[in-house]
């Protein structure tokens, strides 16, 4: 008979080995997957991990790969502070919309005065703070009225999804878009244009703000006080309140970063690979960041990496979508089972199988 | 005299370093309740489980109506009659009540005959309880009944209840007692360990009382107070030290009219807590856990924040100031629960010196950590305080109880505090750990530190405090001074303050 049984102590070999092994087991769960339809199980994971980065094709990939990698790392990280000290924020597509739409709204307003000095700060402001108070909803709710942050946050996402979408054709509408929903362009708006840097290379601002993210990140959570009070918060609450947290300070404190980030990540989405404001703005980045969140086991580095696969897994799926014909939904469910895989091989890493004998009676 | 229903013979358990039960006999009649008393540590627990099957006696033989018992496991107990409601219970929270109770059961009946059951034994013995409901949404109390419930669908013949009554309100407690009257009346043995002895003497016929594992008296609690009750369970091996009073020192922390409501729904509410603690001095308080022991030390470690002018140190108001900030003018505190309160499982030792010890031994600047600085803390505590373990970067929870102990104790005494407030600093702890820790004590006392020690084991109490006071129901009795304190004298302050509670809870 199969037993777990705790560990003494978490596995520091697992805690590594947990995202390698469930990227296999989802590997190979889906192989059987594209096998059932019809289609190569190894040509389709092919496709998928391996052509978007060293195939004929890698040139137009890789760019594209960062551009999708970096909103998602972004709010990955954002969502990391909540996840450790036990604050579930599920809203953060919500709060990518609302920032996409206020740093979208700063950059119309001032359309066309060309000021890129102020206007793309004043965006960048107003796309944190929209994400920002976005998120202060469910946290000013849990903390005073004790409700669920859980279900305040997923409910607003569908509040921001409303609103983009009315916004899109009524008040963000181009007055010369021929009646068409959308806002205008805003790649053609030089002073708000979040384009490439250096170009055909994928990086614009909100890859630098990723990047700097994650050092940041990880240097509040190696070697900061509030870094290890959200570690000893997520721990043991009771443990934290001795050690002087205050539980409510905490909530604001990791829901205001997690909707700043996210409503950034909105903003330089907008501004850039998206270019307008538009009903198809959101792309699920706000809950796919959950998986990489976890995928990368909540630590700065490991997102950084579960970023990039997850964006593989998006640039590869839509290469696999014209190559192979398969449908947009396959590839849905093989992010799913990514998640599903980690959390389950996450279990080894406080305890370990035992094979114990069945009793005789 | 009543039939007899089981007989415990010589019963002896010992466990590598302690014995748990040595010859313990006593009998339980039919129908009777029987008070099983005794502190924390008794033996109570074990002597249950060797009746309930979980634990099998080195020697001593038990009897059940007339013939022999010895279950080897629970099923066999339940088999012969015996049903045991546990303090903590075991209940699935998206069940509902009848899909609970099949769960524990050996051949569950149909789920509409099983609803129909528990509301015809629910409404039998006054247990009022919708079959249909998710447990998730039940209080405690009703939580209990649907353990007692599951009990009574077995028919027992002997109901062990172990301490079934901490976490109820006063009114649940009345509906429980009725419960258990009626059982009683119609043949139902009970057996009902506590150690609130107002309990006792409303409910129980019969008490048996250990201490330290063996049986040292039996009374009809009826007929004896609970101040003898009181005196029995803490034995006359009481050892008052010949302790010299020394100069006192310089009033360091004040308690003035100290009230504060419950924090939470099973909490108890502080009631005019008054008295001052001297420099060099070690105040001991007693009582029964539950009594106000939590709610005191979150007060005054700054993890409950009271009223201006209620706790002051060296005169000054502290009642607002956060843990932290308590910490930087020398006020320390260690909890009771070791895992997840006074240190965090999952984090390692050093981290675990970081968390209290940051204020203090200044082992960050500007906000950014010097893990260096907080590993040599970590060290040095290990080494000071004896704590067994490979080093600092090992999780807390591979620690032993007793290591844990030395460890989040010698945190705070190293700390060198001007006040340290501790509760139950030996609980779980084996003989060696406790003398060093009580050591300890003494010695920060020496030093110039005034310290409260909260504690339920008496013996401790009269070891290391200068002057003793009893918390009961969120009220201190008047200090005495712990040289010349008698028997009487704790008997009395115990007894007498629940005396009081019963005039409390009436009122």
């Amino acid at each position: 008979m199969l037993k777990l049984e705790k560990r003494p102590q978490p596995s520091k070999a697992w805690t590594y080995a947990a995202p390698i092994v469930a990227v296999v087991i989802t590997m190979l769960l889906g192989a059987i997957l594209f096998w059932f339809m019809g289609k190569p199980p190894l040509g389709a994971i092919k496709t998928i991990f391996w052509d978007p980065v060293f195939g004929d094709f890698a040139f137009y990939y890789r760019p594209e790969l960062i551009k999708k990698a970096a909103p998602l790392i972004l709010i990955a990280i954002g969502l990391s502070f909540g996840f450790r000290a036990g604050i579930w924020n599920i809203g953060a597509e919500g709060q990518y919309i609302i920032g996409a739409l206020a740093g979208a709204g700063v950059a119309l307003a001032f359309y066309p005065m060309e000021a890129r000095w102020l206007i793309f700060p004043l965006m960048i402001i107003a796309g944190i703070l929209g994400g920002l108070v976005w998120a202060m909803i469910p946290a000013l709710l849990k903390v005073f009225f004790k409700t669920n942050e859980i279900l305040v946050s997923l409910m607003l996402v569908y509040v921001a999804q409303v609103l983009i979408i009315a916004w899109s054709s009524g008040l963000m509408r181009n007055p010369e878009g021929r009646g068409f929903p959308g806002s205008r362009n805003l790649n053609q708006y030089p002073s708000a244009a979040n384009l490439d840097l250096i170009k055909d290379t994928g990086i614009h601002w909100g890859v630098i703000a990723a990047v700097a993210a994650v050092a940041a990140a990880y240097i509040v959570f190696s070697r900061h006080q509030f870094g290890f009070d959200v570690r000893l918060a997520g721990q043991s609450p009771r443990a934290a309140r001795f050690a002087g947290v205050d539980p409510n300070k905490m909530v604001i404190v990791c829901m205001a970063i997690s909707g700043g980030l996210a409503g950034m990540a909105g903003m330089f989405q907008v501004a850039g690979p998206s270019a307008q404001v538009l009903g198809s703005f959101p792309s699920n980045f706000g809950f796919t960041a959950i998986i990489v969140a976890f995928l990368g086991r909540l630590h700065p580095v490991g997102i950084l990496l579960a970023g990039l696969l997850m964006a593989l897994t998006y640039v590869g799926g839509d290469a696999a979508q014209s190559a192979m014909n398969l449908p947009a939904a396959a590839i849905q469910l093989f992010q799913g089972m990514l998640l599903f895989s980690i959390l389950s091989v996450d279990v080894l890493t406080n305890y370990r199988v035992r094979l114990t004998q069945r009793k005789a009676d | 005299m009543r039939e007899t229903l089981l007989e415990l013979k010589g019963l002896t358990k010992a466990y590598p370093g302690v014995v748990a039960n040595s010859d313990v006999s006593f009998t339980i009649g039919k129908g009777e309740i029987h008070a099983l008393l005794g502190e924390n540590g008794a033996g109570k627990s074990t002597l249950v489980k060797t009746i309930y099957g979980l634990v099998r006696p080195d020697s001593g033989t038990m009897t059940m109506t007339g013939a022999p018992y010895a279950p080897p496991e629970p099923r066999a107990a339940r088999a012969s009659g015996v049903a045991m409601v546990f303090q903590h219970f075991s209940l699935f929270d998206a069940l509902n009540v009848a899909e609970n109770i099949a769960l524990g059961m050996e051949n569950p009946p149909k789920m509409n005959d099983l609803a129909a059951r528990i509301s015809e034994v629910s409404e039998q013995y006054g247990l009022p309880l919708d079959p249909d409901r998710i447990v998730g949404d039940l209080s405690a109390g009703e939580r209990q009944r649907v353990e007692i419930i599951r009990c009574l669908l077995q028919d027992p013949k002997l109901l062990i209840m172990d301490e079934p009554t901490s976490v109820l309100t006063p009114q649940e407690v009345e509906i429980l007692f009725e419960t258990l009257r009626l059982l009683s009346s119609e043949g139902t043995s009970i057996l009902y360990i506590s150690h609130k002895l107002e309990e006792i003497r409303n409910l129980c016929e019969h008490a048996t009382i250990l201490r330290l594992g063996k049986v040292v008296g039996t009374c009809d609690p009826r007929a004896t107070s609970a101040r003898d009750m009181a005196e029995m369970m803490v034995g006359s091996a009481i050892l008052v030290p010949e302790k010299e009073v020394g100069e006192p020192g310089p009033i360091l922390l004040e308690l003035d009219k100290l009230s504060a409501p419950a924090p939470h729904e099973f909490g108890t509410a502080l009631n005019n807590i008054s008295v001052q603690v001297r420099a060099g001095e070690v105040f001991g308080i007693g009582g029964v856990a539950g009594n106000g022991q939590d709610e005191l030390v979150a007060a005054l470690s700054g993890e409950m924040l009271t009223a201006p002018g209620m706790i002051k140190l060296d005169g000054a108001s502290i009642g607002h100031l956060q843990p932290n900030a308590r910490r930087a003018i020398g006020v320390c505190a260690a909890p009771e629960e070791r895992n997840g309160h006074a240190a965090a499982p999952d984090l390692s030792l050093t981290e675990n010196a970081l968390m209290t010890g940051n204020t203090r031994m200044e082992l960050s600047r500007n906000g950014f950590l010097d893990w260096g600085k907080a590993r040599k803390f970590a060290e040095k505590i290990i080494t000071t305080f004896d704590v067994r373990t490979p080093g600092p970067e090992n999780a807390a929870r591979s620690l032993s109880g007793g290591n844990l102990q030395k460890f989040v104790i010698g945190r705070e005494i190293m700390q060198d505090p001007t006040v340290f407030i501790v509760n139950q600093p030996t609980w779980g702890v084996d003989a060696s750990a406790a003398a060093a820790i009580r050591q300890a004590i003494l010695d920060l006392a020496a030093s110039g530190a005034a310290i409260i020690c909260i504690s339920q084991d008496l013996d401790e109490l009269m070891e290391v405090s200068d002057r003793f006071a009893a918390l009961n129901e969120g009220r201190l009795s008047p200090p005495k001074l712990t040289v010349g304190l008698t028997i009487e004298t704790i008997g009395m302050m115990l007894g007498g303050a629940h005396d009081m509670e019963v005039a409390h809870v009436e009122a």
